[in-house]
């Protein structure tokens, strides 16, 4: 029974006994993330790799760290609402972010109108903070649509669901920002960073080391932001990788940084840090964002399965959103009146995500043949063709019988 | 008009492609100084530079899938793979994004990609450098596919394929590279018009007795059986040179199996699930009463590609052709 063996730090077959030993060194590198504000609440001196980054927030005001907890509370309730639709039949699955809210709301703040981000298919807090309404992202999870949103219109691709592969279409646009002199001319709405999300599994994929190889030896302006959120579907950080993650870009001459990701402000600095860098010409960076998926990978999804009870609680304490609002609370710089108004909004904005999700209409049938080709296609106008016929003579008979 | 191959057509096609758009650059493995491994980039990185003609890293998915990227900036990307069974690693890249990309956004995102692959065999190579893989492409709702036979329709076809706003997977028949054929000299796309569209099959030799159907590197094994046939007065063969092969231009072959009542198919790629599945399938549905015999296909074994000491075994010839032809007029 190797199974059994596996993950059994005495077991009797030290070839299959070394689970245990990666995960340690996977997790390794928490001593050195990045990290300003305290689970508690607390504003931390800067320490460490923290000291490199925290000059990138100085500016930062209690009114900027107010709206990055309004994002925050907002994206959780969007997404607790969805979690529900799901469960209630309007959605078909839902990836939910909860827990990884800073990471998202922290990157995404970081970036310009003109910075242009790849997604997975959980980046829904990247979204809002690029301008994209929430009831958007509901159409390829309600099975209405396979996305369908314009990518150009807050430059927020497509979400993407083969792992991995959104690397290197963010790096081939980030080549493309170069060949367009947006790069490192010092004009602030000029110069263009790209960012790519992807998770720890994706870190397997092929297609990501070949996004680092190509993002390096072309120089490109593309930051690669992991949320390492622990747990790609059923399997731990130590299936995917034997050193912390983000050693590994050093490997390909890109620098690396692990952040809190639970840690709005500092996951900001990072971003900050690593995005001006691409813009300013300096090439490619890559961000570990050190986060919890709190919840399933998907609604399909049990982790009840493979994950400890205790995992979680020692998480929940880590609450990217209850520490910002213990740090808002305990300097004075919001008071109930506040918090009360953002949980409004964010009610407000549950229910009318509800309501677009229960009145979004089906698409017509015939549309699975439209923008397949921008030119016509004699083989897919065919088809349309007879398949409107033979529905056209349905709809002959339907007249028939209620004459 | 000047006499020139079709390596070097497609090399001039390419390079009034990169004159008429400064959109349009090139990427692939050994495609700069090199000028690739056919030579069919040769001289163009030293005329437009290196950001317009990229040697890229040697990673094919890498390859594809940052061409999307340039695509969506609003380039116009020519990939090179360097060989027909290389092109297996960007497979996820080409039909999981490429192919589906315009679909998914509504139309918003256009991928004008051109993958260009040399593909068949012929050339006594060693494995993974001779296959034909046009039926996955073929296969893939987004993607177009097409395949030149001639210097003047690889030089104008790949200008079409690179202006056409949809991705193509352009095959290049990599035995034909050095055959020879008028070109027009001093014009392009963007000053002169191409005789045929790409997606049109041409009627390259007319015939009253049986349609060949062929592409690529077969339409001169094809016209060939067809001129020996012709010498020994037993057939008065037609040969359809289909181009594009998707979409595939029906009615042009409906056309032609209407007028012969007999079809034969010749391609490279292994007969189960080829292209001439497809072709005897369309031809029975819309000439039914029209055949005088069933259509017949000659192609490769169902078989991976056999090493190069055999390869003109597995590769339809002229005699094979012909005994298909006779064993159609046998009906």
């Amino acid at each position: 029974m190797p199974d059994t063996v596996v993950g059994t730090a005495a077991g009797p077959d030290r070839a299959l006994s070394v689970h245990r030993t990666h995960e340690d060194r996977s997790r390794a590198g928490a001593d050195e993330m990045v990290q300003l504000i305290s689970p508690e609440g607390e504003r931390l001196e800067p320490r460490g790799a923290a000291e490199e980054y925290a000059g990138h927030v100085e500016d930062v005001t209690d009114d900027d760290i107010r709206g990055m907890y309004r994002d925050m509370v907002i994206v959780r309730r969007f997404d607790s609402e969805a979690t529900a639709l799901q469960r209630q039949g309007e959605l078909g699955l839902w990836a939910s972010l909860l827990g990884q809210e800073a990471a998202q709301v922290g990157s995404g703040r970081a970036l310009r109108p003109q910075d242009y981000v790849y997604p997975t298919y959980r980046e829904h807090g990247v979204a809002w903070c690029k301008g994209v309404p929430p009831k958007t992202l509901l159409g390829l999870y309600r099975g209405a649509s396979l996305g369908g949103w314009d990518p150009a219109e807050h430059n927020f691709a497509l979400y993407t669901i083969v792992i991995g592969s959104q690397t290197l279409h963010a790096t081939g646009y980030a080549m493309g920002l170069q060949r367009d002199h947006a790069v490192g001319t010092g004009e602030p709405d000029r110069d263009t960073a790209v960012v790519a999300y992807l998770g720890d599994g994706a870190t397997s994929q092929g297609d990501v080391s070949e996004a680092l190889v190509f993002s390096a030896v072309y120089n490109a302006p593309v930051v690669f932001f992991c949320q390492n959120n622990q747990w790609a579907i059923s399997e731990p950080n130590a299936r995917q990788t034997r050193v912390p993650l983000y050693r590994r870009s050093s490997g390909f001459g890109i620098p690396g940084v692990r952040v809190d990701g639970n840690d709005v402000l500092a996951t900001l600095a990072v971003t900050r840090a690593m995005t001006e860098r691409a813009r300013s010409g300096d090439g490619p960076g890559f961000i570990e964002a050190w986060t919890y998926r709190m919840g399933a990978h998907t609604t399909s999804d049990d982790p009840t399965r493979y994950r400890i009870a205790a995992e979680v609680e020692e998480w929940k304490l880590k609450d990217p959103i209850a520490r910002v609002k213990a740090y808002l609370a305990r300097t004075g710089a919001a008071d109930e009146a506040f918090f009360a108004d953002v949980e409004t909004e964010a009610q407000d904005i549950a229910t009318e995500l509800r309501t677009a999700c229960r009145t979004m209409p089906d698409p017509e049938p015939e549309s699975m043949f439209d923008h397949v080709y921008a030119e016509p296609h004699a083989v897919v106008d065919a088809e349309r063709e007879e398949y409107l016929a033979y529905r056209a003579g349905f709809a002959d008979e339907t007249e028939g019988a209620g004459a | 008009m000047s006499s020139t191959s079709l390596g070097k057509a497609i090399n001039a096609g390419l390079r009034a492609a990169m004159d008429d758009d400064p959109k349009v650059v090139l990427m692939g493995e050994d495609i700069g100084a090199l000028g690739g491994v056919f030579r069919v980039t040769d001289g163009l990185q030293k005329d437009f530079g290196e950001d317009r003609v990229i040697d890229t890293p040697l990673a094919e998915s890498g390859i594809v899938g940052t061409a999307i990227g340039l695509a969506m900036r609003g380039y116009r990307p020519v990939v090179e793979i360097q060989f027909d069974g290389f092109v297996f690693p960007a497979f996820d890249q080409i039909v999981t994004q490429l192919a589906k990309m315009g679909n998914r956004s509504n139309g918003h995102t256009r991928l004008p990609v051109v993958v260009r692959i040399p593909f068949g065999g012929g050339i006594g190579a060693v494995e993974h450098h001779s296959e034909s893989p046009e039926a996955y492409f073929v296969h893939t709702g987004g993607l177009r596919v097409a395949s030149p036979a001639t210097p003047e329709d690889a030089f104008w076809m790949i200008q079409q394929a690179i202006a056409c706003p949809d991705p193509v997977v352009f095959l290049e028949p990599k035995r034909r590279y050095w055959d020879k054929g008028e070109v027009p000299d001093g014009v392009s796309l963007a000053s002169g018009e191409a005789p045929l569209p790409m997606q049109s099959a041409r009627v390259a030799r007319e015939g009253r007795d049986v349609t060949l159907l062929c592409y690529g590197p077969m339409v001169r094994t094809c016209l060939a059986a067809a001129e020996a046939a012709a010498e020994d007065g037993t057939a008065d063969i037609e040969v359809v040179d289909l181009r594009s092969l998707s979409p595939l231009d029906v009615p042009t072959v409906v056309a032609s199996v209407q007028r012969t009542g007999r079809a034969v198919v010749v391609h490279e790629a292994p007969l189960t699930l080829g292209l001439g599945a497809e072709l005897a399938a369309r031809i029975q549905e819309a000439c039914f009463y029209h055949l005088e015999a069933p259509v017949l296909r000659v192609g490769g074994f169902s078989t991976p590609y056999p090493a190069a000491k055999i390869e003109d075994e597995y590769l339809p010839d002229l005699d094979r052709v012909l005994d298909a032809v006779d064993r159609s007029l046998a009906h």
